[in-house]
């Protein structure tokens, strides 16, 4: 057993070595603010969600689809929770091509909660064209699909710094901090007052920031709050289950205890 | 032979037994079903009455939470199956449809995801008791022959699944895995095609996956109950290596493994539960949350992590083919291990030298499943061949050069035995739990 362990022993300093030695990406750390659906107790902060949307509808949305999402969606527990005359206001906002009619025409209508999020462009090619060759991607599970998830997407918001002198960037291309290459193609989003909130919260870079990446959260992951209730629940019920079977397997195990 | 058992041209006369109606140990209702259609009686010889060896660890409850897995497993798996779609335009929004519309559709295919990783957990555990305790050795060899064979199945069925969602890993992997197949001499090219059913991975490739891991998890099923019926002939292994001898040795299946196994599996489903509802997509890859592009590539194509200490014994190997059939003979060499390892004795308990072997052997699992998950580049490619050099030796060399020339500790004659060396501490067991 000695021996198994200076082994052992010997074997994860090798690799500790080897791997300080010879790792050469250096580590960005990503800003970690903290979340409050963060944890098992994690819940939305829903006046956070609903000003998020709005940074999202008045900033992001104009190049930035959310395929997956409808307007009815904003009324959902453990989302925003828009009223439903709020949702059928916002979505009333937007013109969608609905059709054919009767006569087979197609015709544009007031968008209904049932609608999706309307779309910024009509397709790839034309998001490519607007953007100098980007395709600014869907954000319906953009929070899922990356790496660091919130806190990343949190940091690249607040990214943006003078370019350092070494780095040549083209035009339409901007130095962030937390990208990785540290080049990216958005321009910066959020600038102090972008949007004008309802209520009167300040509207400050790291708000929005927050704000938005708390709404593209519960976006990704719209039951995250049931998922935590029902999650402790199960714990807890699994937990005194445990705890009774274990007591009945000692009991029945004594019948034969003695014997041995 | 002669040909007895058949009704022949000579004129002997026998007699025959076309009704076997009879012989249940039950009354009644149950004793006249029983006597009919006699799965009751089997139910109560082998789950019941079924003698098991009184010393078992927690590592025997291993067979019984693999099992749990798979049927869960089944169960969401039929529940997704009702919603999802396998088709390259639509199987993606329908996933994330089930995620979001479906009643607890995020519930199941959470489950379905995590279920599918604590299986590998868990056959992982349970392929080591079998190394470490020796329980490949005779006479359970066929066992642990089916048991490779279970194993490749899930492997197959596991990355099957993985391609479902069609997110970037899906596609990425699955046309990495599958162009592996184009190593194969000569004809590799058209049996890639043949595999896809088209010029690329696409619309008829996620199809037939979609119908094959179906069509796996079934399998693994049916070659899991060969499993079970194998167990229930050899009996189980146990901690010292020695069979059972009489009721000294034993216990009854019910209740006191039954009362043992629910217990180990309500402490696995706690664990489940709690990597399942607070960090669900903790033990995938991001990347697979964007849609298939065929365009773009991902900087770096990681299969789940299972895989990676297999993907790493591929990649170590500069030659493709070559690599390929490391990777598949990384597995298939378990099952020369009843015939490499000659040693009589089973249990590591009293194998001094093969058991530090075994340690550096799991060791070596955890440093190729690290280097997996890293880019093939620089250490890591030494690092891997280092593992991959170190993992074949272990099976072809170590195992039998340790078992011809280790002299094993002194062994007690029964397991109560070996209880009672147990406690007067002449025996130094391996204990995780």
């Amino acid at each position: 057993m000695k021996s198994s362990l200076k082994l052992f022993l010997f074997f994860i300093l090798i690799i500790s070595y080897s791997l300080t030695v010879f790792s050469s990406e250096k580590e960005v750390k990503l800003l970690k603010p903290h979340w409050s659906f963060d944890g098992i107790f994690g819940k939305f902060d829903r006046a956070s969600l609903q000003r998020g949307y709005q940074v999202y509808a008045e900033v992001c949305a104009s190049c930035h689809s959310m395929k997956l999402l409808s307007y009815r969606n904003l009324a959902e527990e453990g989302g925003p929770e828009f009223t439903e005359e709020e949702v059928k206001a916002l979505a009333s906002k937007i013109e969608v091509l609905d059709g054919p009619n009767d006569s087979g025409d197609m015709f544009k209508r007031a968008g209904k909660p049932s609608d999706k999020f309307s779309m910024p462009f009509a397709n790839e090619k034309a998001a490519r064209s607007a953007n100098g060759g980007a395709y600014p991607p869907d954000m319906s599970v953009l929070i899922k699909a990356r790496a660091g998830g919130a806190d990343y997407v949190y940091s690249v918001l607040l990214g943006y710094d003078k370019t350092p002198k070494d780095i040549k960037l083209e035009d339409g291309v901007y130095y962030n901090k937390y990208m990785p290459g540290n080049k990216i193609k958005m321009p910066k989003p959020l600038n102090k007052d972008s949007v004008k909130y309802s209520d009167d919260t300040e509207a400050t870079e790291e708000q929005m920031a927050k704000d938005v990446v708390t709404f593209l959260t519960w976006a990704a992951e719209p039951h995250l709050e049931a998922r935590n209730r029902i999650g402790f629940k199960t714990t807890i019920y699994l937990l005194i289950l445990t705890v009774l079977v274990y007591l009945v397997k000692q009991k029945v195990w004594l019948r034969i205890k003695p014997k041995v | 032979m002669s040909n007895k058992g058949f009704n022949s041209d000579n004129n002997e006369i026998k007699p025959v037994h076309t009704n076997k109606v009879g012989g249940s140990p039950f009354k009644g209702v149950v004793g006249w079903i029983d006597n009919r259609l006699p799965i009751i009686r089997m139910f109560k010889y082998e789950y019941l009455d079924f003698q098991v060896p009184k010393n078992l660890s927690y590592f025997w409850s291993l067979g019984g939470i693999l099992m749990i897995c798979l049927i869960f497993l089944i169960v969401t798996g039929l529940v997704l199956g009702m919603h999802y779609k396998p088709s390259a335009e639509d199987a993606f929004v329908s996933v994330e449809k089930i995620m979001r519309d479906v009643n607890y559709g995020w519930l199941i295919r959470y489950a379905h995801m995590n279920f599918a990783s604590f299986f590998f957990i868990a056959v992982y555990m349970h392929i080591f008791r079998g190394l470490y305790y020796g329980s490949y050795k005779e006479p359970r060899q066929l066992m642990w022959l089916i048991g490779i064979i279970i194993f490749f199945l899930m492997m197959a069925t596991a990355f099957l699944g993985y391609t479902l969602p069609w997110g970037q890993m899906s596609y990425w992997g699955a046309t990495v895995i599958t162009n592996l197949f184009s190593a194969v001499p000569l004809v590799g090219k058209f049996i890639v095609t043949w595999l896809w059913g088209d010029y690329a991975v696409g619309d008829a490739a996620l199809n037939r996956f979609y119908v094959l891991h179906w069509l796996l998890a079934f399998g693994i099923l049916g070659v899991v109950i060969f499993h079970v019926i194998a167990l229930h002939i050899v009996g189980s292994n146990n901690p010292s290596g020695i069979e059972p001898i009489d009721t000294r040795d034993t216990v009854s299946f019910a209740p006191f493994t039954t009362s043992k196994d629910l217990f180990a599996m309500l402490v696995f489903l706690l664990i489940f539960v709690l990597v399942m509802m607070f960090a669900p997509n903790y033990l995938g890859h991001p990347d697979n949350y964007i849609p298939a592009n065929p365009l773009i590539t991902p900087a770096h194509i990681v299969p789940e992590w299972y895989f990676l200490p297999f993907y790493a014994i591929l990649r170590s190997i500069p030659d493709k083919l070559l690599g390929v059939i490391a990777m598949v003979s990384s597995i298939a060499v378990l099952g020369l291990l009843p015939w490499l390892d000659l040693s009589k004795v089973r249990s590591s308990v009293f194998r001094p030298i093969w058991k530090q072997f075994i340690f550096l052997f799991v060791l070596d699992f955890f440093l190729l499943m690290y280097c997996g998950g890293m880019p093939a580049e620089g250490i890591y490619v030494l690092l891997s061949r280092i593992g991959t050099v170190y993992w074949f030796l272990f099976f072809l060399v170590i195992a039998p050069v340790v078992s011809l020339t280790e002299i094993s500790l002194p062994m007690p004659n029964s397991i109560h035995e070996y209880e009672d060396w147990k406690k007067q501490g002449k025996i130094k067991t391996f204990k995780i739990f």
